[in-house]
């Protein structure tokens, strides 16, 4: 099998345990480039454990992750492949908007830094407050320089935390017009969400976690309506 | 990029961000002046003279504004969870420890440059060349302090009570610096012969390589869940 053979995302036998309480129960699935992918579930079903650990952020108990076949685990590289995008915006309130991306394309040994920045600024609309200190941003801002700051290295598989928490109505129009364009050119969403009706359109698989474990993980019906009773029965408990 | 380069580009943005908010140096200044004035104050004027109390008081005053200065390290990172975003990046997490040891040094050698003629001044201390191999010994001692601070802090951060937790770690750890670094000051503020001082500053060589050792390799274990 040739690298471009291979999924680009393999999670493999995924198992995370905190003490005695099991937060993924061998979780396995992969994601191909192209793909947006949602990844719904009950709180507490183990969503955000599990995209921290496709991150690197978290230590799998057992089983492994690779991205670009590297374990995003052992080898650091791994991560220059990922983006994350969170309801934390991993930004520096005492940094200016373009420091902090600075700051990230450096941390990502990007060439080209002051163009980057630049043009991330601008896709941002944060050009005439790029050198305004994040502290008096407001949430919309604040949101569209984390969107920057996670695509700044435009990684191939990006990963979503619940992203669409507390924005408003053009926010969340922008952060899903930015996923459909992450899908046209070619790169994978991993989007994790209570509501998958703000990214159905883009979606091309939906993966359900219970308890830790994949209870389905399937192509994006037609008929969000007839899945979400789907979903109420498969998450029931 | 090299280790090195990467730790630089992390304690920059530490240094940038101190530099605007001053929030640790001010705070660590203003509490080492304090300890140096209330020991001043407290001590019987009669039976323990200023310069008995001296070298003791400046090695206690350092390791406590240490902690002031050590707390704010991973604090700045707790906003926005900035450090998960250093932690995404393709680097090793030797590098984040090296970025951030390097900017603990700076910030407590600033408290030390400023505390030191304080000491002098508050403390009577004679001006002689032996301060500077007094200001020495603070270096020597400041390299591990800061290695384990940053140890420590990086473990304090994810607990609950961050600020609580890193004086109770922090404190047993710093027993042994303080002792060494308190015996050489006394040494070298009494003209005592270079033999006597040589064991107290293998000491704290030692403490500084098997501590630097010890927080390089733990960090990368504390910082991943």
């Amino acid at each position: 099998m040739t690298d471009s053979d291979s999924p680009f995302l393999v999670v493999r036998a995924l198992e995370r345990r905190f003490g005695a309480v099991v937060a993924l129960r061998e979780v396995s699935f992969t994601v191909e480039r192209g793909e947006v992918v949602l990844l719904l579930g009950p709180n507490g079903a183990g969503k955000s454990t599990l995209l921290r650990c496709i991150a690197g952020l978290a230590r799998p108990t057992r089983g492994g992750v690779t991205v670009a076949q590297q374990d995003v685990h052992r080898d650091a590289n791994a991560r220059s492949h990922l983006g994350l995008l969170s309801h934390h915006a991993f930004l520096y309130e005492d940094l200016t908007a373009r420091e902090n991306l600075r700051f990230a394309a450096q941390l990502h040994g990007l060439d080209s830094v002051a163009e980057r920045v630049e043009v991330a600024l601008a896709d941002a609309r944060l050009t005439s407050r790029a050198d305004s200190r994040v502290f008096g941003f407001s949430r919309g801002m604040m949101q569209r320089l984390a969107i920057a700051r996670a695509t700044l290295h435009q990684p191939p598989l990006l990963l979503l935390d619940e992203p669409f928490t507390s924005l408003d109505v053009a926010a969340s129009g922008e952060l899903r017009e930015r996923v459909r364009g992450e899908r046209d050119a070619g790169r994978a969403v991993l989007c994790v969400t209570h509501e998958p009706g703000e990214l159905w359109e883009v979606t091309t698989r939906v993966i359900v976690l219970r308890s830790g474990a994949i209870v389905t993980d399937e192509p994006r019906p037609d008929d969000l309506q007839a899945f979400r009773a789907r979903y109420d029965a498969l998450v029931a408990e | 990029m090299s280790i090195f380069r990467m730790a630089w580009v992390i304690a920059a943005k530490d240094l940038r961000i101190e530099y605007r908010s001053r929030t640790a140096l001010h705070t660590a200044t203003l509490f080492a002046v304090l300890v140096l004035l209330i020991v001043v104050f407290a001590r019987d004027g009669g039976t323990v003279s200023l310069a008995t109390l001296g070298p003791s008081v400046l090695w206690i005053t350092i390791a406590l504004a240490s902690l002031v200065t050590l707390n704010r390290a991973f604090m700045l990172e707790r906003e926005h969870s900035a450090l998960d975003g250093i932690l995404l990046a393709p680097i090793s997490r030797s590098a984040l420890f090296l970025g951030k040891w390097l900017a603990n040094l700076v910030f407590v050698l600033v408290v030390l440059t400023i505390t030191f003629p304080l000491w002098i001044l508050f403390y009577g201390v004679a001006v002689t060349p032996a301060l500077l191999l007094v200001a020495g010994v603070a270096l020597l001692a400041t390299v591990g302090v800061t290695a384990i601070g940053t140890l420590f802090s990086a473990i304090a951060v994810r607990t609950r009570h961050a600020e609580l937790m890193l004086p109770v770690l922090m404190l047993p750890f710093l027993l042994p610096p303080v002792y060494f670094a308190a015996q050489a000051t006394v040494r070298l503020l009494g003209g005592r012969p270079l033999d006597e001082l040589l064991g107290w500053l293998r000491f704290l060589l030692l403490y500084d390589i098997a501590f630097a050792m010890l927080a390089a390799m733990l960090f990368p274990v504390v910082v991943d869940e």
